[in-house]
């Protein structure tokens, strides 16, 4: 068969807004064929979802396709009647969305919720249908499927609810699934499991995958042939050898080069300048033209065409047409990567700040009386040391207690053991007024955002707040002053301290919590995952941000994260946590290319690399992570250890020195 | 006669008084702060917003000249003697409408009508006794033959009223077009057709159709007031009209006192019980919890019961009608007030939970920012649509329970006119047969037109005040043409 699966020509989706049109998808072709992966690739904005709702006419009321083709195996879709189309949609085209605590009806059982699309479709009821769920769950992988389908979407953990969702997308054997970030709400370890999952379910039923997503490490594992969308538009198709081998696209290679990791821990990570530009006008010439370095002329006046490059590699730049080839030579116009002195050489001995044995439990109340009946231990024993000027990387999954560590630092949890000292006083002992004081010296930067900004103040009132309630810089007219420094160090300006936070976006709010946080001059900054809702190139430029801000004034952070890519470029030593425990402790050398602890080495091979993603050895954890209310006993990790032996079931391990910097808490290694 | 006045300041209108000058007070200040001026000048370029504001205003005019009070001076009887003041407290109103205040009939007409609703015996000019309808003393009283004559005189009246209102309104439409002319420096004749053309930031032409609306309806019924009972009488023959406008006051301020005294213990309590959790929540929750298990109706009928006794033990304190009236009025705010505090309060305790997990609370805790302070500037702006909402919907929730606690028999004073007192008589009357059917609508039609008016203007503001929907209205339409259908 020569005919592709599905085919899109020409497709326009607008978004109706309130002053004009938003035009979400500007004239998308692609071709997906049989059994084959294709990415869609882009960051937030660039319309890759709404491609991906118009293909399965599910947009939202404002919207509508303007115009354009979709043929399903030459069945055309966007004329199709609603009725029709009910049959096409989980028949032949299955959708799984990204987060699968909201996809599943919470007062349906699972088993009834895959069972509603068998009868719907194929009209299978009773026992075939009960059997046929059986075998769904078993093919995704869910343990104890008998069991499972009488329960509830709240008894499943997220990996689990997302196995329920691919179960129901495979129900009818769809020809085409449609995944939109599907992994994105999960853990690396979980995500490996269902990217793992997709890949086999693929080889066993040659279905076809659209997989919509913004990590290249995602695309590099599972795509056959990936799609860079940006703005609207499509602006590089390639099979994933040459995607990876030679992007073409100055915005596609711009993409690589703001991920972070070790090879550019030296050099400032590459920005793409501004913002993607809005959809709602005509674009005259090249959309990326603004934010590109090797834009000239032409890439202003004249939109450029698709260029057909050797082995089907198309690109959308002038760089590639025919009559331009001398400028693909031209270096570009601004130097990118600009040396930054690497920071930590001298290496303080004197510790900012010390966690001892630190334990926060929460209370598990139940009945009238609100009775105490056990503790989540969120936190449960951690001992951290953060030197002056350093960063210490936090890392572990969803749910081990990480950021409970961070907020326990700066004192916005009570500790129920252990101690927490910040240049020698324990900051839990001193009584109030003494710790108001101290509250200076260490401040947090929060993951989200759209939530850590108060939506009905002013900016200059968000970043003052801090100053006025610790009474720091001076006057009034100081004050303002040095709120108008601060918005120009972080990379805004001052003249937009008279706006709202909702008139900011993603990025530039993150770098307002950045110069709230300065304010007050603190010697350390916990961050709290403070890139993982950004972007990428929005992520390298809080990246660069902090990392010029810790050189310029010798800032400590506590970097919490799941990003290993994002360690590997900050960090200097880095703490590996699971269930409320650090289970490896080193430099960064030592535990991103050295790990000793088993869990740390699943960690890191279940990240998806960029490069050689073939042939990795990759150790696939089973199960999901314990509650911290019920932790196993002996060694926590046990019971997903690969290499569990029998003393791991009796007691937790002790921590082991392997060299002055690195620890483990592992029976593997020899007590010395 | 004599036209000395003392100027009597009721409980209510002190606190009427104070309300209005605490609004003038804060239109000062936020007139001086330009971050405060912006939401209000979203609030006056929305259509809804104005025409709503246009018809409050009309009710808060009617409402502040029944609050100015007064006794009337008594004839002398001697020169010697000191002044004695009439133990009536009229109000401004009173004496605009004066005709309709003494213009009493002895029981039910209908609107506009001649003859009274029912028969009466009485005697004819031949002495015979007969049963019919008697003709009413005031309404249609200089009609020689009310069957004939009416319907003319009746359009003539409201041809009189059409005209005045559009003189007025044509006065008041120009001198808005000045003032607007000279704020923006233009013409008079460019001003005017830019408003026309609704080409202004404000919308002046909505204030004026919706004003314009208003005097027409009231423009005949002021002429014709003077010759009929436009509204018809009630029971004991008192002008519909006149009652439905004593009314206003009442309702306005039992739906602003009573929030008054309600707010600060739905907002205090909820937020603390939110926000502070622990020992301080289970105490508020326990006393809301309670005090919503008693059946309200109950404590507030032995509240004024009690207040009635206090009331009846002091003639000395309480030396007029009105003033008892006002008293127990007040008192009735006060026990609304504190028993319907617990409903908005459970919504803010709620609301304040989710807010103090939300990062931005914890960056404020983690520059030690003392709680207190953390409340009034990060949980109370972010609850503050509930608040408006609420108290809006509760303000037509509060008019109706003064109804049904008139319908007990614990709601207002009997002597004071209200929508209750109003709606309650009417109930009864509707099983006559023929129904009296015009306090029930009048009552209906001027609650209905308040209660509307303070939720659009209410909507506009909360609407204005979230920075948030500043930039995006959700409005599904296609600016520019589609080239394609949507199938």
């Amino acid at each position: 068969m020569n005919a592709p699966l599905l085919r899109v020509e020409d497709l326009r989706t607008w978004i109706a807004g309130t002053d004009c049109d938003v035009r979400a998808v500007d004239g998308v072709s692609l071709d997906i064929e049989r059994g084959e992966t294709f990415a869609l690739l882009g960051e937030s904005g660039s319309g890759k979802s709404i491609t991906a709702l118009s293909i399965m006419r599910l947009l939202p009321d404002a919207g509508a396709i303007v115009s354009g083709r979709v043929m399903l195996d030459g069945l055309e879709l966007t004329g199709l009647p609603e009725r029709r189309m009910r049959d096409v949609r989980g028949r032949r085209v299955a959708m799984i969305f990204q987060e699968p605590g909201a996809s599943l009806n919470p007062v349906m059982t699972v088993g009834d919720q895959v069972r509603e699309v068998l009868d719907r479709h194929l009209g299978v009821r009773g026992e075939a249908a009960d059997r046929r769920v059986l075998e769904l769950f078993e093919a995704v992988g869910i343990p104890d499927p008998s069991r499972r389908l009488g329960e509830f979407p709240f008894q499943l953990s997220g990996g689990l609810k997302q196995r329920v969702m691919i179960a129901c997308a495979l129900a009818c054997e769809p020809e085409l699934l449609v995944a939109d970030e599907p992994t994105t709400a999960l853990d690396v370890t979980i995500q490996a499991q269902v990217l793992d999952l997709l890949r086999d379910i693929q080889r066993r039923t040659g279905m076809s995958m659209l997989l919509i997503t913004h990590d290249l490490g995602v695309v590099s594992e599972t795509a056959h042939r990936v799609a860079v969308m940006y703005a609207g538009e499509i602006v590089e198709t390639a099979s994933r050898e040459a995607f990876f081998e030679r992007p073409a696209h100055p915005y596609t290679n711009k993409l690589f080069a703001s991920i972070p990791g070790s090879r550019s821990r030296a050099e400032r990570l590459a920005v793409i300048r501004g913002t993607v530009p809005p959809l709602t006008r005509d674009f005259v010439g090249c959309r990326f033209a603004d934010r590109c370095d090797r834009a000239w002329d032409r890439c202003r006046t004249t939109a450029p065409a698709v260029h057909r490059l050797d082995d089907g590699q198309t690109v959308r730049c002038h760089l590639y047409a025919p009559e331009c080839v001398d400028m693909r030579g031209r270096p570009a116009a601004v130097p990118v990567l600009e040396p930054s002195p690497i920071v930590g050489a001298t290496l303080s001995s004197q510790p900012l700040l010390e966690t001892q044995d630190l334990k926060i439990h929460f209370p598990i109340r139940r009945g009238l009386f609100k009775r105490v009946v056990g503790h989540v231990k969120a936190v449960d024993g951690v001992s951290l040391t953060i030197p002056a000027g350093r960063t210490v990387a936090l890392v572990g999954e969803s749910g081990c207690g990480k950021t409970t560590v961070g907020k326990g630092i700066v004192q916005l949890l009570d500790a129920v053991g252990g101690t927490v000292r910040f240049e020698g006083a324990d900051l839990a002992n001193l009584d109030a007024a003494t710790l108001r004081q101290r509250r200076r010296d260490f401040q947090i930067i929060f993951q989200d955002p759209f939530a850590s900004l108060n939506p009905r103040m002013r900016v200059f009132e968000i970043v003052q707040e801090g100053m006025t309630a610790l009474g720091v810089g001076g006057s009034a007219a100081e004050r303002a002053a040095r709120i108008d420094s601060l918005l120009e160090q972080v990379g805004l300006s001052a003249e937009m301290k008279y706006r709202y936070p909702h008139e900011f976006s993603g990025g530039q709010r993150q770098r307002i919590a950045i110069a709230r946080a300065l304010a007050v001059d603190p010697k350390l900054i916990v961050c709290d995952e403070p890139t993982s809702a950004l972007d990428v190139s929005v992520q390298a430029q809080i990246l660069n941000l902090l990392k010029d801000l810790q050189d310029r004034l010798g800032l400590a952070y506590l970097f919490i994260t799941h990003n290993i890519s994002v360690v590997e470029y900050l960090a200097h030593e880095v703490a590996v946590m699971y269930l409320g425990r650090i289970v490896e402790y080193g430099t960064v050398d030592e535990v991103l290319h050295a790990p000793k602890h088993p869990y740390t080495q699943a960690l890191l091979s279940a990240v998806p690399a960029i490069e050689g993603g073939a042939g990795r050895g990759v150790i696939r954890l089973q199960g999901d992570m314990p509650s911290p209310a019920a932790p196993p006993p002996g060694c926590h990790f046990e019971p997903r250890c690969p290499k569990a032996m029998p003393e791991c079931k009796a007691a937790y391990p002790g921590e082991i020195h392997l060299s002055t910097t690195q620890r483990v808490r592992c029976f593997l290694y020899p007590q010395k | 006669m004599n036209f000395a006045i003392k100027p009597v300041m009721l409980w209510t209108d002190a606190l009427v008084f104070a309300l209005i000058a605490a609004i003038a007070l804060f239109v000062w200040y936020t007139n001086r702060h330009e971050h405060l001026r912006a939401p209000w000048r979203k609030v006056m370029r929305s259509t809804s917003g104005m025409m709503a504001a246009t018809v409050l205003f009309a009710y808060v005019l009617v409402g502040v000249l029944d609050t100015l009070h007064y006794q009337r001076a008594l004839p002398l009887e001697k020169q010697t003697a000191e002044m004695h003041y009439s133990p009536e407290v009229l109000s401004a109103l009173d004496a605009l409408a004066e005709p309709l205040r003494l213009r009493q009939e002895r029981t039910f007409s209908a609107p506009f009508a001649a003859y009274a609703h029912s028969k009466e015996t009485m005697q004819g000019p031949d002495g015979a006794t007969m049963r019919d309808y008697p003709r009413l003393k005031f309404g249609g009283a200089h009609l020689k033959d009310p069957a004939a004559e009416r319907p003319a005189d009746i359009a003539r009246g409201v041809l009189q009223g059409v005209a005045l209102a559009s003189l007025l309104w044509m006065l008041v439409s120009a001198v808005l077009t000045g003032i607007v002319a000279s704020d923006r420096g233009a013409s008079f004749a460019q001003t005017s057709g830019a408003l026309w053309r609704g080409e202004l930031d404000i919308p002046w032409r909505a204030v004026l159709l919706t004003l314009g609306a208003l005097l027409i309806v009231a423009g005949p019924l002021v002429v014709l007031s003077g010759r009929y009972h436009v509204f018809g009488t009630d029971k004991v023959g008192q002008d519909v009209l006149y009652l439905t406008l004593k009314s206003i006051r009442t309702g306005l301020v039992i739906g602003t006192v009573t929030t008054l005294v309600m707010l600060p213990f739905a907002l205090v309590l909820g937020i603390m019980a939110g926000y502070l959790k622990g020992w301080v929540d289970d105490l508020i929750q326990y006393i809301y919890t309670t005090l919503s298990s008693i059946p309200s109706v109950l404590l507030i009928a032995a509240a004024v019961l009690m207040i009635q006794v206090y009331m009846d033990t002091r003639p000395e304190i309480f030396d007029s009608v009105t003033r008892r009236a006002d008293f127990r009025l007040l008192f009735l705010c006060m026990i609304l007030g504190v028993t319907s505090w617990t409903g908005l309060c459970r919504l803010l305790r709620g609301e304040a939970l989710k807010l103090r997990e939300l990062e931005y609370v914890q960056a404020a805790q983690a520059f030690g920012v003392r709680r207190w302070k953390i409340m009034a500037r990060h949980i109370l702006p972010n609850v503050f649509h509930l608040v408006i909402i609420t108290t809006v919907l509760g303000f037509s929730g509060l008019v109706l329970a003064e109804a049904v606690l008139s319908y007990v028999g614990v709601g207002v004073d009997p002597a004071m006119n209200s929508f209750g007192t109003m709606i309650n008589s009417a109930r009864l009357e509707l099983a006559r047969e023929p129904v009296v059917w015009w306090l029930l609508a009048a009552a209906f039609a001027f609650m209905f037109l308040l209660v509307l008016s303070a939720n659009l203007f209410a909507d506009a503001v909360r609407d204005a005040l979230d920075p948030r929907v500043r930039a995006q209205v959700a409005r599904p339409v296609f600016h520019s043409r589609r080239a394609g259908s949507r199938a």
